[in-house]
């Protein structure tokens, strides 16, 4: 029998991991805060610092939704860290940890750039359509060969993702540098995409219905592919015999075996699916936004997935929650770091506690909790008695 | 390639390679005991950067050192928690304390420089300078021992000494002490090594000390000897590079040496491409020396050349009762 009630599991762990990556984020937030030398005694400072820990959440919660154009921003980043934290999530469920991420989106958009590019699209559904399988094909299989080499070759998987993240960013400084790049540009960067393949933001799907959404946001149609995926993953992981093997391969490796589920055909799946999640993540921030590929168009999107995922414990629902939070910080930081002396890299910070809190100390977390169950379901039995 | 060409190409791969050895080596007392250490990386940085702020309030580059290690360590502190104590996924760990050291610097030198993320620019003191060693003047113009001693031996500074000194002593206390040998078991047979009535958790915190210290010295080298100054994100995946110097090296110092001196060249072949092209005659891109180390290690952890085995216990936390 489970020491924890479901609900405690699923909601309450992760809740308290991520206050205490807030706390901490806001001690780091007083602690870097602008005084004014106004502030003489102890307590005026305090004060002041408190002030300014308040302003900066308000400033946040402000920019990034205060506005449809933040919401535009929010949303768009957002959509980014959906497909990547579904990619995490889905190797995840295999007892799999895809760090490559990063790489697996780079070749992503090296992907929607060659169909982009080299491809007469006449209108843009159908090239997005073109676009996020050559993405996702491109990702699959910068995933598939660290899969192949984990069952096959027995090279660690974490290992090879890594290093298959720098060798993408070579691979793509090359293509971009020598191969790509218009003849006369200087910049490390493929021509802009044809018109046709221009996709619609917020703004235009909106516009029909009567909705008034900022129009240089950008946030467009891929958010609805994103939410689309964190459906289907759902129906993949729990309604479907792959996802029932993938989940039974993740909790045991030999009963798995056992049951006749081949490792080497769960893992080269899931981290087929995974690569191809990540890579598709392209169609948002190279299709959708810059309309050309340019050097690090992945910003660390990748990573966030690592965050993103174990924040949302690996549930589609909860990636969506959790990449929408993300989408948050990172627009509400770019507002902070626009408007105050805080830089950016507040956001990496925060996502370095949420990976720490909800990843590795997991344990410190959950022990005490258990052990307040498990008194309490003693004074239960006692009192019954 | 004429011979001064050569001596100053080894001599920049010497530089190169210095702090890829000493994160090279803080992995592998950590792997040895069984903790997988992703984040060597971060320990890098966050060193670089205290390092280089005390050096610069202080004008002392050894009381920038030692603050380098104390940042070190106290990234080794959390690994330990989480890893040992909480028996968390150590890769996971390994994660978080890159991204945090990666945002944390920059946060705390904008915040105490305001100059962008970066210190100010160390000079005289607050430096390691090169050390001439005794006879390089002299020696200089004597052909060919000449500049080997005065250019390629000689100049360095006294952190280059240090992590090559560091190699043998390695060798020594992981192979031929009580202690190397009880950290080594631990990562192969930890419960061996409990039955045995030794503190399993005790060795593994000594030896993820023992790695925060190294990469402490590694991140110090960066900032106060190889650079002049602490910049954002200036470790620039050398942790990363180190690990892949780790398997390479098939968790072994003396081959840690030769690997991380072998990357270091392909680093200093890259600022180079002219020598390459006059010695092969081909032009070789810039990048394909830059994954040059990761596609190896690939091939290498793959088992197509040679297998490299980590410690069978690697990763793995550590439960008391079962």
């Amino acid at each position: 029998m489970d020491v924890m009630p479901k609900w405690a599991e699923v909601v309450l762990v992760p809740f308290i991991s991520l206050l205490l990556a807030a706390f901490i984020s806001g001690l780091v937030v007083f602690a870097i805060a602008d005084v004014p030398d106004t502030a003489i005694t102890m307590m005026d400072r305090i004060g002041a610092r408190l002030d300014f820990v308040w302003g900066a959440a308000k400033l946040m919660v402000n920019g990034a939704l205060g506005s449809t154009y933040g919401w535009g921003y929010t949303l768009y980043y957002a959509t980014n860290f959906m497909f990547t934290g579904l990619a995490v999530a889905i190797a995840f469920h295999a007892r799999l940890f895809n760090i490559g991420g990063e790489g697996q989106a780079m070749l992503g958009g090296l992907g929607v750039a060659i169909a982009c590019l080299y491809i007469p699209w006449p209108h843009w559904s159908v090239a997005l359509i073109g676009a996020a399988a050559m993405a996702g094909l491109f990702g699959a299989v910068w995933a598939a060969i660290p899969a192949w080499l984990q069952v096959k070759r027995g090279s660690h998987i974490v290992i090879t993702t890594i290093m298959f993240n720098f060798i993408a960013a070579s691979l793509l400084n090359y293509l971009l540098v020598n191969l790509m790049r218009p003849k006369g540009s200087m910049d490390p960067a493929t021509a802009h995409f044809r018109e046709a393949t221009n996709l619609p933001t917020l703004h235009d799907l909106l516009a029909p219905f009567g909705i008034a959404f900022s129009k240089s946001a950008p946030a467009n149609v891929s958010l609805l592919v994103a939410i689309a995926a964190c459906f289907a993953l759902w129906l993949l992981i729990w309604r479907t015999r792959l996802g029932f093997e993938i989940r039974s391969y993740g909790e045991s490796e030999s009963g798995a075996k056992y049951a006749g589920i081949s490792p080497f055909k769960i893992t080269m799946i899931a981290m087929i699916i995974s690569g191809a999640l990540a890579g598709m993540m392209a169609i948002n921030n190279v299709m959708g936004e810059a309309e050309r590929l340019v050097l690090n168009a992945t910003e660390g999107a990748g990573f966030i997935g690592i965050a993103v995922a174990l924040m949302g414990r690996s549930h589609p629902l909860g990636v969506f929650i959790a990449a929408i939070l993300f989408g948050f910080l990172y627009q509400g930081g770019a507002e902070l770091a626009l408007w105050t002396s805080i830089p950016r890299e507040l956001i990496v910070v925060i996502q370095a506690l949420v990976i720490l809190f909800t990843g590795a100390l997991d344990n410190m977390v959950r022990m005490p909790l258990e052990r307040m169950f498990l008194a309490l379901r003693r004074n239960k039995a006692a009192g019954a008695n | 390639m004429d011979y001064t060409t050569l001596i100053q190409l080894l001599d920049s791969s010497v530089r190169l390679a210095t702090p890829l050895l000493l994160a090279c080596l803080a992995g592998l007392f950590s792997e040895r005991a069984g903790i997988f250490d992703i984040g060597l990386e971060g320990k890098m940085l966050a060193a670089a950067f205290f390092s280089a702020a005390l050096a610069s309030v202080t004008g002392s580059v050894w009381l920038g050192l030692l603050a380098g290690i104390g940042a070190s360590l106290m990234l080794s502190a959390l690994h330990g928690v989480a890893s040992i104590t909480f028996r968390g996924n150590q890769l996971i760990s390994g994660v978080a304390i890159n991204f945090l050291a990666a945002g944390m610097t920059v946060l705390i030198a904008q915040d105490w420089f305001k100059q962008g993320g970066r210190t100010p620019s160390l000079t005289g003191d607050a430096r390691f300078e090169g050390i001439t060693l005794p006879g390089a003047d002299a020696m200089a113009d004597v052909p060919i021992i000449g500049p080997l001693y005065s250019e390629l031996i000689s100049g360095h500074s006294i952190l280059v000494y240090m992590a090559l000194a560091a190699v043998p002593a390695t060798w020594w206390l992981l192979y031929r002490t009580r202690f190397g040998l009880r950290l080594r078991a631990v990562g192969e047979n930890p419960a061996a090594v409990d039955t045995a009535g030794v503190s399993v958790i005790g060795l593994r915190y000594a030896a993820v000390a023992i790695c925060g210290v190294l990469c402490g010295i590694a991140g110090a080298y960066l900032s106060t000897a190889l650079q002049a100054g602490f910049v954002k994100d200036m470790s620039a995946g050398r942790g990363f590079i180190a690990l892949a110097a780790l398997i390479f090296a098939k968790w072994r110092p003396w081959y840690a040496l030769w690997a991380t001196l072998l990357f270091g060249l392909f680093g200093a072949l890259e600022t180079r491409p002219d020598v390459i092209e006059s010695v092969i005659g081909m032009k070789v891109q810039g990048q394909l020396l830059g994954a040059l180390p990761y596609l190896m290690t690939v091939i290498i952890l793959a088992g197509f050349v040679g297998k490299a085995i980590p410690p069978r216990a690697g990763g793995e936390p550590y439960v008391k009762e079962r």
